[in-house]
């Protein structure tokens, strides 16, 4: 089988290029912890202020691990001066919460800590929250770690199999390839194996790393998350093997990431696409990334099930199935069969 | 005798430069032809385009009675580019046992093509090294070697024996006439060097494009009164 000859080609090459290896594997949790620590620092010593006292709440709360303070009165003014987290106004047994927001994290961290002091106590759960800067919608790490871990598996993989076949490329033997029986659909999905096996691997330590260590919410199931990335991961590297044929050096490969990886991290989800112009919504909807994330976020974060994020794996299957196409197609002009 | 290579009204231009002109050639079966003319004649276009590697632009080319390209005619074809086309991070004998498998070569069939292609280049004692490591004159032989592998009938080699020492030159060349004689292999070969041509049963003269003298070295020598092939050059240079 002429396929399975070039991959276990590709498998040989790579196991010798220990550099393009610890690129594939190391440096997406590099990045990713890194990530991970600038916005996850120090959400501890949360300042909390209590006004309209009730006895049963300031003793659930002396109990956790607030910075707490009382008065008797309190403005978002003061909040702001005084950079308190949050102010917890009760009336009438009724409880009204006020974040500052000015970090998403540390609002989020502190409705989480209130909801589990309350927990399991008579005071009444519903409270309402209102926030200085921003919104609830506002992103924290939790909503835009499932989108770094799909632009991650696409970054790589989309460079290191588009640089592969440049190299094929301009070292002639692609040429040379082509002078033997071997089919053009084969060398297509020759590449696609080859290094899709190489890109499932990481896709499974990447994810892994970021649910187990980083300890990323995953609500949804990681089965759904590896499949999504894998269909990434086959996007990511159709279309960099496709691309790849408009560069003439590794350089120009690099030059693709500004044009075609950037734009896509605008649409993500980093974001919020709310406030954006219609127009330019549109344009998120031609690129395979805004897909990715949405299917990643809503298992990740939202707990979506398969039929959830159907659409999203359908598109990113059609993105995947038409780069292969024009993968095979670009192959013409060196011959014809 | 029947031709192997059959090149009728040949063309063909890059942007608006005409590399190859309007040129027929016949090449027999069991013969060494050589294609002899200076850097940048042409030699490399006209060959692409016989091993189907690139469109002509007019014209025609018939390989073993089928019409370029012909999917089926690629494993009949031995072909040498002139830029070694090797991986380098694999070592020899996993180059050649790539290029064996892509020819559908069972492994029993692979293990001796493989001992012989690299036993005539003299390349045994390297196989199992990086190409990286290997000397220039070492790629060009791993190239030879990948040419022969699947024991094609027609052998096109683009400057085989450039950067490889006079010694291993020599046996090149004889293992080149033993194909032919005892194999019946059609070889079709280019140069720039003289005494290389003179070994082949019969040359074409290229220069820019045009086939400016056809026959055995020495009939060509005698029709422009010349000692050396190197003289014709000047003489066709200067004459015309
Ligand atoms: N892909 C190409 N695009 C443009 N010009 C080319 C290309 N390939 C070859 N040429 C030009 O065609 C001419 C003949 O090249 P080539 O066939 O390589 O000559 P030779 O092999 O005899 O040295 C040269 O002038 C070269 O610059
Ligand atoms: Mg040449």
């Amino acid at each position: 089988m002429r396929t399975l000859a070039l991959i276990k080609r590709i498998i040989q090459q790579l196991r010798k290029d220990k550099r393009t290896l610890a690129l594939l594997f190391a440096a997406p949790l590099l990045v990713l912890t890194l990530m991970y620590f600038i916005f996850d620092s120090e959400t501890s010593d949360l300042k909390l202020v209590v006004t309209g006292s009730n006895p049963l709440v300031n003793g659930v709360l002396e109990e956790s691990d607030f910075d707490l303070t009382l008065k008797d009165k309190y403005s978002k003014e003061k909040m702001m001066e005084e950079e308190v987290d949050g102010w917890l106004h009760i009336q009438e047994g009724e409880m009204h919460l006020t974040l500052l927001n000015a970090q998403p994290q540390r609002a989020k961290a502190m409705q989480i800590m209130l909801a589990q002091s309350f927990n399991g106590n008579d005071v009444k759960q519903s409270m309402k929250a209102d926030f200085v800067y921003g919104d609830a919608d506002t992103n924290s790490f939790d909503v835009f770690s499932p989108m770094l871990v799909g632009f991650f598996v696409f970054f790589f993989v989309f460079l290191i199999a588009g640089i592969a076949l440049l190299k094929e490329r301009t070292s002639g033997t692609l040429e040379r390839l082509l002078a033997t029986p071997i089919k053009r659909h084969e060398i297509v999905g020759g590449y696609l194996l080859g290094y899709g096996l190489f890109a499932l691997i990481q896709t499974v330590i990447v994810v892994l790393y970021a649910v187990k260590v980083l300890d990323i919410v995953l609500v949804g199931s990681i089965w759904l998350v590896l499949l999504t990335n894998i269909l990434v991961a086959f996007v990511a590297l159709s279309l960099g093997t496709l691309l790849s044929s408009f560069a003439s050096s590794e350089f120009q490969m690099v030059q693709f990431i500004p044009l075609v990886i950037v734009p896509q991290v605008f649409f993500t989800g980093i974001f919020p696409l709310d406030g954006m112009a219609d127009w330019l919504v549109q344009i998120g909807r031609i690129m395979p990334l805004y897909y990715a994330s949405d299917a990643l976020n809503g298992v990740m974060y939202k707990g979506y099930e398969i039929n959830d994020i159907a659409m999203d794996l359908f598109v990113l299957f059609l993105f995947a199935i038409i780069f292969i196409a024009l993968n095979i197609i670009s192959l013409k002009k060196y011959r014809a069969f | 005798m029947q031709n192997a290579i059959h090149i009728e009204e040949l063309s063909k231009s890059f942007k608006r430069k005409r590399v190859i002109k309007p040129l027929s050639v016949q090449i027999e079966s069991q013969k060494i032809y050589g294609l002899l003319g200076p850097s940048g004649c042409g030699k490399t276009t006209l060959i692409k385009m016989i091993v189907g590697m690139m469109k002509p632009d007019a014209g025609g080319i018939t390989v073993l009675g089928k019409r370029v390209p012909d999917a089926s005619l690629l494993s009949e074809i031995g072909y040498m580019a002139q830029s070694d086309a090797l991986y380098t991070e694999l070592t020899g004998r996993q180059n050649l046992e790539f290029f064996a498998k892509l020819y559908g070569m069972s492994k029993s069939e692979r293990k001796i093509r493989i001992d012989y292609a690299a036993e005539i280049v003299q390349l045994s004692n390297d196989l199992d090294v990086s190409v990286f490591a290997y000397s220039g004159g070492m790629k060009r032989r791993l190239s030879l070697a990948i040419a022969l592998i699947q024991n094609p009938k027609i052998l096109i080699l683009d400057e085989p024996t450039v950067g490889i020492d006079p010694l291993l030159k020599q046996s090149i060349w004889k293992e080149l006439e033993r194909l032919k004689a005892e194999e019946g292999k059609t070889i079709l070969i280019t140069t720039h060097v003289m005494d290389e041509a003179e070994r082949c049963d019969k040359i074409g003269m290229l220069r820019e494009g045009e086939i400016v003298a056809i026959g055995t070295p020495m009939e060509i020598k005698a029709q422009y009164h010349a000692a050396s092939l190197d003289e014709v050059f000047v003489k066709i240079g200067g004459g015309h």
